[in-house]
């Protein structure tokens, strides 16, 4: 968890010469911070393992150690391990989906800029301000009429296009980056475009598929709207949907609703604790645009 | 080569362009979303953007979370980057713990925060109680459900900003800041005259990343109170979802589709144009 969140520099003489107060300042500021960010994670627990029947306040622990049974509610009436299986399903097929067009489309883009290239590029990019929403009415009709609504397919089909612009700018801009000489002298070998692009561009671009599957994975993971519509009925559901509908349906059982919410963010903390400088780097990368 | 880009080009046709296109198209019909058949109306859709309340209501909505957000996200993002700027094991723990929430689902953050403005057992009201005041229904006005979710959306992802300006105050060298000193500059003026001006790439990046963020705002404000209580906290995406399968007016929300789109593509192009310019003067 200590690991850097961005490069660091030595400390400044500019900080050694601040006044004890101002650092004490500025620690109390930066704890208020760390406490208001992590206070709903804290109440979401707290709600998460007490009883209904223990009505103390939810900054106090739950007496007697609390309960699981919040949990065994949400898995089992809220069909989590489905919704579980569901977005495992839809993430790791978009992200892998996200990569392979997307690194395929960024090849030729970054590498004959063409005046065609150049408007192609700029308008996958400004794909980026269509918000989901305001195509809704025609995308779902057109799933409904194809009968595609509540198949996996058409959700990954969906957020991998959703995905696919910040994908294909970010393959582009590494591309970019990297020295023409290799795929010239694969060329002089012999190696057509497949061999090329097969063994000589994608090995090269590890640093950037690490960023596009950690943004694309998340994306997918939390996405809501469109999850919730294409996919509605209980046994295709993702996570943010089936976690949703716990809160609206059974409203008064707050206990369940924090332990789905917990169950469904739990997978993404693992993540983070291990691929802490992948994520912030895949921020910045996305800043970048 | 060009091939290469076919399967992309065509995903974003079918699933983006396509639909946009078709949502022009509906918007001029009064389509109910179902029936086989639909008639032309002209503006009248658009015209009715105009004198609809709960459309109007929406759209302030929809520009109070995106500017409100953004103002909110700058003024903290930047001062949690000055404040968390540099080495040390526990600034490194202060950043991730903050910027932690930009992972989480908008669904489940909303979700956790209800727990701290709910009315009977929010964590919030018992401590009004414990302190002699009474319980505030914190989600039973629109004023105050609009409130919070720019809050709970501010603090979700105050960490973009935090990093994006950590970033560009790392791309300050050193050298510039300790000539100023030795010009004279000091705490705020040095902050104002050279880190600030310097700083105008990563503000304007993170402006537009929260900006169109906060327009197309859903999930929030569909899972806290789904646009309640009555119409009040509704912003233009979900008053979308609403009409159309809610009242079943699929020309209409077609044309807030439109209006949205228009409104996010407007702000962003400025805001680009704008970069490029920044990018010429530095």
């Amino acid at each position: 968890m200590a690991t850097t969140i961005a490069p660091q520099r030595t400390a400044s003489p500019r900080v050694r010469r601040t006044s004890q107060a101002g650092q004490l300042g500025r620690w109390i500021l930066i704890a208020i911070a760390v406490i208001t960010q992590v206070t709903p994670f804290y109440l979401a627990l707290t709600t998460a393992f007490k009883p209904i029947t223990d009505t103390t306040s939810l900054w106090l622990p739950p007496l007697n150690g609390g309960t699981l049974d919040n949990f065994a509610t949400a898995w089992d009436s809220g069909h989590l391990d489905w919704a579980l299986e569901n977005g495992l399903i839809v993430t790791v097929v978009s992200t892998a989906l996200t990569c392979i067009v997307g690194a395929m489309a960024a090849y030729p883009l970054a590498r004959r800029s063409t005046k065609l290239n150049r408007f192609v590029s700029l308008a996958i990019l400004g794909m980026l301000m269509v918000p989901p929403l305001s195509i809704l009415v025609p995308l779902y009709t057109m799933l409904a009429q194809l009968g595609l609504l509540n198949t996996y397919v058409s959700l990954i089909l969906v957020l991998t296009t959703l995905q696919l612009p910040l994908a294909v700018f970010l393959f582009t801009q590494f591309m970019r980056t990297l020295p023409l000489s290799l795929e010239e002298a694969a060329a002089i070998d012999g190696a057509g475009l497949t061999t090329t692009f097969l063994r000589i561009v994608l090995p090269s671009l590890k640093p950037v598929f690490a960023t596009v599957v950690i943004l694309t994975s998340t994306n997918v993971w939390n996405e809501f709207a469109m999850s919730s519509y294409i996919l509605n009925k209980a046994e295709v559901r993702t996570l943010a949907p089936a976690a949703a509908s716990f809160f609206g349906t059974q409203g008064n059982n707050v206990g369940a609703a924090a332990a789905a919410a917990l169950i469904g963010l739990l997978p993404i903390l693992i993540a983070y604790l291990f691929l802490q400088k992948y994520f912030v780097k895949g921020a910045l990368a996305g800043a970048e645009k | 080569m060009n091939l290469m880009y076919v399967p992309a080009i065509a995903m974003v046709a079918i699933f983006m362009l396509y639909p946009l296109v078709q949502g022009i198209g509906l918007a001029f019909t009064n389509w109910d979303g179902y029936s086989p058949t639909k008639a032309f109306v002209g503006l009248d859709n658009f015209a009715r953007l105009f004198t609809d309340a709960t459309f109007q209501t929406a759209l302030v909505n929809t520009l109070i979370y995106g500017i409100g957000c953004t103002v909110l996200q700058q003024v903290l993002g930047l001062g949690l980057a000055v404040a968390l700027d540099g080495a040390g094991r526990s600034k490194a723990f202060a950043r991730a713990l903050i910027y932690l929430p930009v992972l989480v689902s908008p669904v489940v953050m909303t979700m956790m925060y209800y727990f701290l403005f709910q009315y009977d057992r929010g964590a919030l009201n018992d401590i009004l109680v414990s302190v002699g005041f009474d319980r505030i229904a914190w989600l039973s006005t629109g004023p105050g459900t609009v409130t919070i979710v720019v809050l709970i959306n501010t603090l979700q992802f105050v960490g973009i900003s935090m990093v994006i300006y950590l970033a560009g105050l790392q791309g300050i060298g050193q050298e510039i800041t300790e000539a100023a000193e030795v010009d004279g500059a000091r705490g705020l003026r040095l902050f104002r005259s050279i880190t600030l001006p310097l700083l105008r790439p990563a503000i304007i990046s993170s402006v537009i990343i929260n900006l169109i963020g906060g327009l197309k705002l859903y999930d929030v404000i569909q899972v806290l109170t789904a646009g309640g209580p009555g119409y009040s906290s509704h912003s233009v995406s979900t008053l979308i979802a609403r009409s159309y399968f809610g009242q079943q007016a699929a020309g209409y929300a077609s044309a807030m589709g439109v209006a949205l789109f228009v409104l996010i593509a407007v702000v962003s192009i400025f805001l680009v144009a704008r970069m490029d310019r920044t990018g010429k003067d530095l």
